[in-house]
């Protein structure tokens, strides 16, 4: 038993780093989703094509990939053109994990947000509208404050997924829960007791959110259907 | 080294290893292979999940609730890892080779997701047309094969189309076992061209074609299925 809370210890170590890039990427991820989500809505065909290109993108290839050309393949690129660039010399491996992280979530939340967006009734904003606020204040002020609410739910979804996916940061030299029950067990190869402490240190972690996630949505039906 | 280069090293690449060496082909067979039996197996494993939360037994919704959790809660390259060190473990008599192990690893992710997915298209089904149906005289099991499922598949089938999608961008992590999947042609090539990052460019545009073409496949078998409804 002895052995398997040490495995356990030893992936929590992991908790701070994982916490921390997934909290970093639901920022990025909602403030460039959000952006993404206003582009793909306005009159303009550019950016509406440029987003949905983006988005597709994206969507379309393993988070793996996008991580490993990050990481690996911008420092490349910028050596061969004579540009002396390393991602340790900007805060280490951990910054291209972050902006992975936050690049691949915003196309996963500008759907929730345009969706969001798009439940609120039209009459919303055709009232202010016609209450003299401009698009943009009509937006800022009716719409997203009443988008929110629809989309908490679904962006505390997101945060649970991306704390899962950042287990693949492990490839690029972040060292998070699952890297450290790897690194614990290649030196102890105490293979099973590794990886269930890995497991459960990300149950603590994912269980209690998607249970709290659970409850509001419930509390949001029956106040729906109470009105 | 410019732009063009890049390009011109992709190209290089594209032609001499991934058609010359025909790589992308196997890539690929891989790739939707174990993405099929994954979601295939995993769709009927999901399917006895959802029927069995539905028991009245319960020591029975217990464990498959925990099942549901603990998949839905811990990162499928994880469940990769410890499926490849237990299931030769359990199995040995078989002597399971390690894409048995990872096809069976994403197979259980994928039953706990499509249980999921089950679920709630079930759930989305009205309430009164339950009711109407037992009013009518329908027993409870009855009701459920003639009225709920046949509109829960509705919303079923389209969301299954995401899964196989979601499940082909999570092969990728299988490479970490050297199945011959597309990820691994990254590790082959790599090691022979020493140009690891053209390589990656042609393993991203692969997937995406892949990911892209079914997706805008299963735009279409939904609008199709939705005009005939």
């Amino acid at each position: 038993m002895g052995v398997y809370l040490k495995g356990f210890l030893i992936a929590c170590r992991g908790i701070p780093a994982t916490v921390a890039v997934s909290l970093i990427a639901i920022v990025i991820g909602a403030a460039f989703g959000l952006l993404l989500a206003l582009c793909s809505q306005t009159k303009s065909k550019v950016l509406q094509v440029l987003s949905k290109v983006y988005i597709d993108i994206v969507r379309g290839t393993p988070m793996l990939v996008q991580a490993l050309i990050m990481a690996y393949g911008i420092p490349w690129l910028l050596q061969s053109w004579g540009v002396g660039f390393k991602w340790d010399n900007f805060g280490g491996m951990v910054v291209p994990a972050v902006i992975v992280c936050g690049f691949n979530s915003a196309a996963y939340m500008s759907e929730v947000i345009r969706s969001g967006i798009q439940a609120i009734d039209k009459g919303q904003m055709e009232a202010a509208r016609s209450l003299g606020m401009s698009h943009g204040m009509a937006m800022r002020l009716v719409i997203i404050p009443q988008a929110v609410r629809i989309i908490l739910p679904a962006f505390a979804n997101e945060f649970v997924t991306l704390i899962k996916e950042t287990s693949v940061l492990g490839y690029v030299g972040v060292v998070e829960i699952l890297r450290r029950g790897q690194l614990w067990n290649s030196s102890s190869f105490e293979t099973f007791p590794a990886y269930i402490g890995v497991a459960l240190a990300y149950m603590i972690l994912t269980i209690p959110l998607s249970k709290a996630i659970n409850g509001y949505e419930r509390k949001m039906a029956r106040k729906e259907s109470a009105a | 080294m410019t732009m063009g280069s890049i390009f011109h090293d992709m190209w290089d690449i594209f032609v001499e290893y991934y058609i010359g060496q025909g790589l992308l082909w196997t890539g690929i067979g891989y790739t939707l292979a174990l993405s099929a039996i994954a979601v295939f197996f995993g769709a009927l494993l999901g399917a006895l999940l959802a029927i069995g939360k539905m028991s009245r037994f319960k020591a029975l919704r217990f464990i498959i609730t925990a099942f549901i959790e603990i998949m839905r809660g811990t990162p499928a390259l994880l469940q990769l890892y410890i499926a490849y060190f237990i299931v030769p473990m359990l199995l040995t008599n078989l002597n399971p080779t390690p894409i048995a192990c990872v096809a069976i690893g994403l197979m259980l992710n994928s039953a706990a997701y499509v249980s999921e997915i089950i679920r709630s298209g079930i759930d989305a089904v009205d309430k009164g047309q339950t009711e109407a149906a037992r009013a009518l005289g329908l027993t409870s099991k009855t009701t459920m094969i003639k009225v709920v499922m046949p509109q829960a598949i509705k919303n079923i089938l389209p969301a299954l189309g995401n899964e196989f999608i979601t499940i082909i961008k999570e092969t990728s992590l299988a490479s970490n076992f050297f199945v011959g999947e597309l990820m691994t042609t990254y590790a082959v090539i790599k090691g022979v061209t020493f140009n690891p990052i053209p390589t990656l460019m042609d393993i991203g545009i692969i997937y995406f074609v892949m990911t892209f073409t079914l997706s805008k496949l299963m735009g279409i078998a939904e609008r199709r299925m939705k005009a005939s409804a």
